[in-house]
């Protein structure tokens, strides 16, 4: 039998603010243990939560981009258990009146070839809600510590419609909703400190059945390519204990990357009973049309949106504009670089090409590269006009890369430019090239214009190799066709 | 009033994390089973014509600036935990 997943994820994404959702206690990753905590954070008795308005704009703004509709009115509510990492016994989240309803995610499937762009489909979003994350544990072979340093920490589950069938969706979705984050400045969705975090639904039916089959929970996803893996070998589990006669036992499974093989979590947790209250300590919320409308105005073009442009306006093959898109701050580069050269295509090779390669080998980064935009536009400059060749200009680019000295500068100063310095000493060495063939100019005069190569090795001798073959090609085309 | 069937008691007290002896259970059975009935008797009150509210006052969209204050000292923040080690809170084992 011929079985088909349906997968739908679960995507905890935390908001980039200065302090917590509901306390004023600075947030960030990376500092000392306990060390972010306040009396809110910690639950002591008589503190009350205040929220944060920095949040709850960065959830509607993450939410236009997405296509939700925005709740005209939201609350909070207490979702109630015990466990040590909720200071509070109850997590603050949003339960049957979420802020963000609806929307979908565009995702592209990958192409036939690498150059060639895949299938493009769009991922249904049930809802976005705000809520507060907890502290972390840290286990031990006796016992577990508590850190709650990421308590209170904002942040946002984006919860999709069970609409994906393949590994591969999964992997686009999640792709492009860190792309969209990081695109809106919501959060920098950086897995391995725990900013973006994924939890996939699975489960696997007979093809052409409408009824959903068993599903199990994946949790522990913490990287873009373990959630293609983890849900790709729980396919093929499950796929194989239908076949072999089993059943799916509804369960929660921890995927370990390393390993590759996900295991059963028995947990006393797993008889969820969360008792959701509204919860008294905070107020309920109104969007207007104002609000939404200046959160709108704030939305960047999403990825795929840009690429669609780049491509249309610029003309750049799609390999190149799929390199670009997918960091914001790279795309933006690359559209300086554009418009300061007048030539797209010649700026996106060199950043995708030789930026790429030199940032890469050196370990650095575009934010502290000392080639800009400007520089990339002066050397295509150059090699458009014939003044550096194009094994010059890859010396050049190192070189500026290394000094961030303009290409201008290098290429004087390492005489790397094409010679002559001007057009009457090329004018002149071409006149004696075509005087000293006079073979090849009967036969280019008859009509056989591979003849005009017969100059060039003459000419190119004279200029010590170092001038532009288009140059010359076009100076021998004038003098040749003049009236002699 | 005897206590609503669909009142499990053990459930409830497992929830809370309580170990009650059968008496507090019959204890708490009674009262929790008393506050069903209000709730039952309020559940009758036609509200057909009144607004859906998650609060009892009419105010919305309180909020304070994204600015960061100061965090407690570690050590303030920690004094209550009954064991501590490497400025983090001990919990007996969580995962197996």
């Amino acid at each position: 039998m011929k079985y088909e997943a349906v997968i739908g994820l679960e995507v905890h994404v935390q908001i980039k603010t200065h302090s917590k959702i509901f306390a004023r206690v600075g947030a960030g990753y990376g500092h000392e243990p306990n060390t972010l905590t306040d009396p809110v954070v910690l639950a002591l008795p008589g503190t009350l939560p205040v929220m944060n308005k920095a949040a709850l704009d960065a959830v509607i703004k993450a939410g236009l981009m997405l296509g939700c509709e925005i709740a005209p009115l939201c609350k909070w509510d207490r979702k109630n258990y015990f466990y040590p990492d909720s200071p509070k016994n109850y997590q603050i989240s949003q339960y049957d009146q979420p802020i963000c309803v609806g929307g979908e995610v565009e995702i592209e499937l990958p192409g036939p070839a690498r150059n060639l762009m895949g299938e493009h489909k769009r991922i249904p979003l049930t809802r976005i809600h705000l809520e507060e994350d907890v502290g972390k544990l840290n286990h031990f072979a006796g016992d577990s510590l508590v850190d709650f340093n990421r308590a209170g920490t904002p942040l946002m589950e984006i919860v999709s419609e069970p609409a994906m069938h393949t590994a591969e969706e999964a992997f686009a979705y999640l792709t492009s909703i860190r792309a969209t984050m990081i695109y809106g400045g919501i959060s920098d969705c950086d897995m391995e400190k725990g900013q973006l975090r994924c939890d996939a639904n699975i489960s696997i039916r007979p093809v052409g059945e409408t009824k959903l089959g068993t599903k199990v929970e994946l949790k522990n996803l913490n990287s873009i390519s373990f959630v293609r893996d983890g849900i790709a070998y729980e396919i093929r589990r499950q796929v194989a204990a239908l076949e072999s006669g089993g059943i799916i036992v509804q369960e929660t499974r921890d995927y370990d990357g390393q390993t590759g093989v996900s295991q059963s979590l028995r947990s006393k947790e797993m008889a969820h009973d969360y008792r959701y209250f509204p919860d008294p300590d905070l107020m309920p919320v109104k969007v207007d049309e104002a609000w939404k409308a200046r959160l709108k105005a704030e939305c960047p073009e999403l990825p795929f949106q840009k690429q669609r442009r780049f491509i249309e306006a610029y003309q750049i093959p799609y390999t190149i504009s799929s390199v670009l898109v997918w960091d914001k701050d790279l795309s933006d580069y690359f559209e300086e670089a554009a418009k300061l050269s007048g030539k797209p295509q010649a700026a996106g090779n060199w950043i995708v090409n030789d930026l790429l390669r030199e940032i890469g080998a050196s370990k650095a980064s575009l934010e502290v590269s000392r080639v800009r935009p400007a520089h990339i536009a002066d050397l295509v400059k150059l090699v458009d006009g014939g003044q550096l060749l194009t094994a010059a200009a890859r010396e050049v680019f190192i070189e500026m890369f290394a000094t961030g000295e303009m290409p201008g500068v290098i290429a004087d100063r390492k005489s790397l430019k094409a010679a002559p310095a001007d057009a009457g000493e090329l004018e002149q060495w071409c006149r004696e090239a075509i005087a000293a063939n006079p073979k090849s100019l009967s036969d280019f005069k008859t009509g056989k214009d591979s003849a005009i190569n017969g100059f060039k090795g003459f000419v190119m001798k004279a200029a010590k190799g170092k001038a532009s073959p288009k140059l010359i090609d076009e100076t021998l085309r004038k003098l040749l066709n003049a009236p002699m | 009033m005897p206590a609503p069937a669909e009142l499990n008691i053990d459930h409830v007290a497992k929830l809370a994390r309580l170990a009650l002896t059968p008496g507090e259970k019959a204890q708490f059975s009674q009262q929790l089973g008393d506050v069903l009935h209000h709730i039952e008797q309020l559940s009758k009150v036609d509200v057909s014509g009144v607004e859906p509210t998650a609060h009892a006052f009419p105010i919305y969209n309180v909020w304070a600036d994204d600015v960061a204050q100061p965090a407690l000292p570690v050590e303030v923040a920690l004094r209550n935990a009954p064991a501590q080690r490497d400025n983090m809170i001990v919990v007996p084992k969580v995962v197996e």
